[in-house]
């Protein structure tokens, strides 16, 4: 029996396209460009000086503050300069630009494929581990993983969740990694159990991806009993924090509140498997697996990419620039984020690149709401996004705060179903800032 | 049928009566006291409820005008100096004279000397393209060109023009309320001195990038070459962050920064069109 959150959702076509594609390395680049800013939180501050020979996985830029993350080298060679460059939305952000010569790894790194399933950490040295390898989640949000292991004092974790829904269309990243790290995963699963001091696991996949829960079963009955593989209905946005929560535990997690109101902590299985790295093999976080896939692309590839890369490079290496394509995305169609520079680098949290064609990406053009309320039905936070569109545009701040915009998770869902094309999301998510902004302002009770 | 009507016409009017009275003493138990002024400045007001003055509507400030102790900081900018003047006049106190301002658009970005990096394809409204990302062309700081600050104007002062993509102040319209200004996500509007005969000089550009990356974005950029901040021998520019910016206090319209500009983004407005000087012209001819 398949389970799922309770409100809202919606079904888009999965597009899962690149799903046979086995995860392939990508070749190492000339130069990488690594941003400073791959995390939620203050950007990191760079420990290299132009010139410098760095090694792969070397850190060359160091947690600044508190919500912060290391950050590694992704290649070998001579640092060229540290400068600002534009990142995906053309905003300027400090990059370490680093022109590779060959392609030599920190001694320290565990290169070998054996997988080493003995945990000899304990908790504070996972968590330390952890920090000092600068793995962030690789859901989206990119927040530091470390400080989600550590709940604040009073605050205790009865759960630990494992995302591997993978509801955004076209993405096959985690799916490809579920099939070809089983194991990892799952002992990556352990030793965050181990750092929060929990008993119990669960970890979410879609029915879409059948043979992935299979052999996560499998494996999973084979020593790690205490995670439990949950078979998840196909239903978007089900990767999203608080719907995973709701689907798997039954628990809602309250306006504002954070999982770990509710005592469960949320990681994704691409976390997970960093988190094995880091721990057991020592080797930080500076590559990922990166769906480059679209209909207009000749082929869909599932990539293992250095933190780095431009996404220029990673067009040409599936057979260049496609005529028809319109619409560059760094993500899925739901919720990824448009490339408006084709030059910006690769974060850790990329997961895919995706083309798509000028049909694709149409938007039809704004009628008059019919008062359907499609998008009623289909917000999973049960919020009513006509009504806040409306308010959104006359900027009444006081009902925007009454009818709980701030607890909008920006999936994108009512947009999806609108069939007058009313712009919900762009509306909503302006005032949800505006909103926020506000909550935040007011001193705490 | 006598009865019937003259019954009716008596119980009505003791009805009607005792109802009168009940409404007469409840108005006057109730009774709100306002200061009579208050209806007549707002009268004298210009009655556009832009908002302008820092009120929130032509009644609020005429409270505001009858309830203060000074005319000072007090401002009308549609009605300007004379509507001020008469405010004071019945209130019988006195008012400072403002220079008039107008709304001055700082970006000079047109499709040709910024050319288009990437195509917006998003919902129409500055405000939610510039929560997005940094815009369509590479200047971080441009004109977005959708038309927040149209649809902000009350006077309709303010248009884009579709061959620049830019938006252009009606300076006879514009009254200087500032709705524009807070409209524009990008803070590219702001107020300044309408000047002698609507004269007046300004850098339109606030690109604040080193004066390479500036130029490649954009072709009328300021760079930041203090060549204005030179030339000018009243002290009206200063250059900050890569951005010269003329005090409109201190400028005395002598036009000689404009010359200077390598990229032309010191516009001047309302001067005599220059005439070419004849060396000049043969020199080029040469």
């Amino acid at each position: 029996m398949s389970k799922t959150f309770r409100i809202g959702g919606i079904h888009p076509h999965d597009n899962k396209i690149s799903v046979n594609a086995a995860i392939e390395n990508f070749p190492v680049m000339e130069r990488a460009y690594i941003s400073m800013s791959q995390h939620l939180g203050a950007p990191a501050e760079p420990v290299v000086a132009k010139g410098d020979k760095v090694k792969t996985g070397q850190l060359i830029a160091k947690a600044n503050g508190f919500i912060s993350a290391n950050i590694h080298s992704s290649v070998s060679g001579t640092v060229n300069s540290i400068e600002m460059l534009p990142d995906l939305a053309g905003n300027l952000v400090q990059h370490v630009v680093v022109n590779v010569e060959g392609d030599e790894w920190m001694e320290s790194i565990d290169r070998t494929p054996e997988i080493n399933r003995v945990i000899k950490d304990s908790p504070q040295d996972i968590i330390a581990k952890i920090a000092e390898c600068g793995v962030v989640g690789l859901g989206g949000a990119a927040f530091p993983t470390h400080i989600k292991l550590s709940p604040p004092p009073g605050k205790k974790a009865e759960f630990l969740l494992v995302n591997g829904a993978e509801c955004e269309p076209y993405l096959t990243s985690d799916y490809r990694i579920m099939l070809e790290n089983t194991e990892e995963i799952l002992i990556g699963v352990k030793l965050m159990m181990s750092a929060l001091g929990v008993k119990r696991a669960y970890l979410g996949i879609e029915e879409n991806k059948p043979q992935a829960i299979k052999k996560m079963k499998e494996i999973a009955s084979k020593g790690y009993q205490e995670i439990k593989i949950v078979s998840l209905k196909k239903r978007y946005p089900q990767g999203g924090e608080k719907q995973l929560i709701d689907a798997i535990t039954g628990r809602q997690v309250p306006s504002m509140g954070l999982p770990i109101d509710v005592g469960v902590v949320v990681q994704n299985v691409g976390t997970a498997l960093a988190v094995y790295e880091a721990v057991q093999k020592n080797k930080p976080l500076f590559e990922g697996v990166v769906t480059v896939t679209g209909k207009c692309m000749p082929e869909q590839r599932n990539f293992r990419m250095r933190v780095g890369t431009t996404f220029e490079s990673m067009i040409f290496a599936v057979g260049g620039f496609p005529k028809d394509a319109e619409k560059l995305v760094s993500g899925g169609p739901m919720m990824g984020k448009a490339v408006s520079r084709i030059e910006a680098a690769s974060v850790k949290s990329t997961s895919a690149l995706l083309l798509l064609t000028e049909e694709e990406t149409k938007r039809g053009e704004e009628a008059n709401c019919i008062r359907c309320a499609k998008c009623v039905d289909a917000c999973p936070m049960g919020l009513e996004p006509y009504l806040l569109n409306r308010l959104s545009r006359a900027n009444r701040i006081e009902d925007l705060e009454a009818n709980m915009v701030h607890d909008c998770i920006e999936c994108g869902s009512c947009l999806y179903v609108c069939p007058a094309d009313i712009p919900l999301l762009d509306t909503i998510r302006l005032s949800k800032t505006k909103v926020l902004k506000i909550i935040r302002s007011r001193p705490k009770k | 049928m006598t009865a019937t009507i003259i019954f009716t016409i008596a119980s009505l009017t003791v009805l009607g009566l005792v109802l009168a009275l009940i409404l007469y003493f409840t108005a006057q138990k109730f009774k709100v006291v306002e200061d009579p002024r208050i209806d007549d400045v707002e009268t004298i007001l210009p009655g556009a409820n832009c908002g302008g003055c820092g009120f929130t509507g032509c009644r609020s400030f005429a409270e505001g005008c009858v309830n203060a102790e000074s005319m000072d900081g007090l401002f009308c900018p549609v009605g300007g100096n004379d509507v001020m003047k008469r405010v004071a006049d019945y209130l019988g106190r006195s008012v400072a004279e403002m220079v008039p301002q107008v709304a001055v658009v700082r970006c000079n970005g047109n499709c040709d000397s910024r050319p288009k990096s990437n195509n917006y394809d998003g919902y129409t409204s500055c405000a939610v393209m510039a929560s997005l990302y940094a815009g369509d062309t590479d200047c971080r700081y441009g004109c977005l060109g959708q038309g927040d600050c149209e649809l902000s104007c009350d006077f309709d002062a303010i248009k884009m023009n579709p061959r620049t993509g830019l938006p252009e102040v009606d300076a006879d319209k514009c009254t200087a309320c500032g709705a524009c200004v807070k409209a524009c996500p990008k803070m590219i509007i702001e107020l300044r001195n309408k000047g002698p005969k609507g004269k007046r000089i300004f850098v339109s550009c606030i690109n604040k990038d080193k004066g390479g990356v500036a130029k490649k974005a954009c072709a009328v950029a300021c760079i930041g070459c203090t060549k204005c901040q030179k030339v000018c021998a009243y002290d009206a520019i200063t250059i900050s962050s890569n951005l010269a910016y003329i005090d409109y206090n201190k400028c005395k319209l002598c036009r000689k920064c404009v010359v200077e500009c390598p990229t032309n983004a010191i516009w001047e407005v309302n001067f005599p069109v220059r005439v070419p000087k004849k060396e000049v012209a043969e020199v080029e001819q040469h």
